[in-house]
């Protein structure tokens, strides 16, 4: 399991360079993005746009990040492909998360802003 | 001669092979019940769903259904010994795929597919569920869902809908 974080302003992007979030690295995930989220400013944006698969131990683990993220922090999604977004629709944790279409457009912001 | 058996329990095979209930152009894989197995099971799975005509969002469901199944197999057949055998057969009916799944492991609780959980998700999102997501996603996307226990064997079979969209829903 390989997490790459950069920060751009004050937002950390953390992208997933893995193909896969699944039973077999959810507890890696959970255990990597606690230590980027402990550390990250107050908002966090994972990059799910190279992740073709997760099943639901890796939405579980992707709840669990958002969830360590206390107020003020959030954790917020970008980059859904189609497979990843109907796991989300599936179980509505669509309507739970904040998910953004693609992390470019959200580094612009920060940059600029 | 004990090397046979032992050699078939550390490398069981995870290639694609027709088996005798797969029938024509079917899937049938055994493997042992790990967390790695189950990934290369899938990934056979994919190719021989779509040697079968599968679609790619078809088979994005398919892979999800499998995923889920065999990691409740991992996770709770044989949680008792920590070790153990599935066997996968996936074949196509028009625009179905039929799923057989067997494992050697304890019996489902209460001798039943467990239902479909219904979160509430409106709780603030310290309370928000991290887990009991499978059964409602395999609920949804198959249909004549049936769990038997055959002898000391669990036995689920299923069909999955190939023309089921994944825009919808």
């Amino acid at each position: 399991m390989e997490l790459m974080s950069r920060d751009v302003g004050d937002l950390r992007v953390v992208t997933v360079a893995d193909a896969r979030i699944d039973a077999a690295v959810a507890i890696q995930f959970k255990d990597q993005m606690r230590a980027l989220i402990d550390t990250g400013p107050d908002r966090v944006v994972l990059d799910l746009s190279s992740v073709a698969f997760v099943d639901s131990s890796g939405l579980g683990a992707i709840v669990a990040a958002m969830k360590q993220a206390g107020e003020p922090q959030r954790l917020e999604l970008a980059g859904l492909t189609r497979n990843v977004a109907k796991v989300f629709a599936l179980t509505r944790m669509d309507r739970v998360f904040t998910i953004h279409a693609d992390v470019a457009t959200l580094e612009g912001l920060a940059d600029a802003g | 001669m004990q090397a046979e058996p032992l050699r078939f329990m550390g490398h069981a095979r995870d290639r694609h092979r027709p088996g005798p209930f797969a029938g024509n152009g079917g899937l049938h894989l055994l493997f042992p019940a790990t967390d790695m197995a189950v990934r290369r099971a899938l990934s056979t799975a994919v190719s021989a769903a779509e040697a079968m005509g599968v679609g790619p969002d078809a088979s994005g469901l398919v892979e999800l259904v499998l995923a889920e199944v065999m990691n409740n197999v991992v996770e709770h057949a044989f949680a008792d010994r920590g070790h153990g055998i599935i066997e996968l057969e996936a074949w196509r009916t028009g625009q179905a795929l039929s799923v057989r799944i067997r494992d050697d492991g304890v019996p489902m609780p209460d001798g039943e597919a467990p239902p479909a959980r219904h979160h509430d998700l409106t709780v603030v999102y310290e309370d928000l569920p991290e887990g009991g997501f499978g059964w409602g996603i395999i609920r949804d996307l198959t249909r004549d869902l049936r769990y038997r226990r055959d002898g000391a064997r669990n036995e689920l079979t299923f069909s999955i809908d190939l023309d089921i969209s994944i825009d919808a829903g």
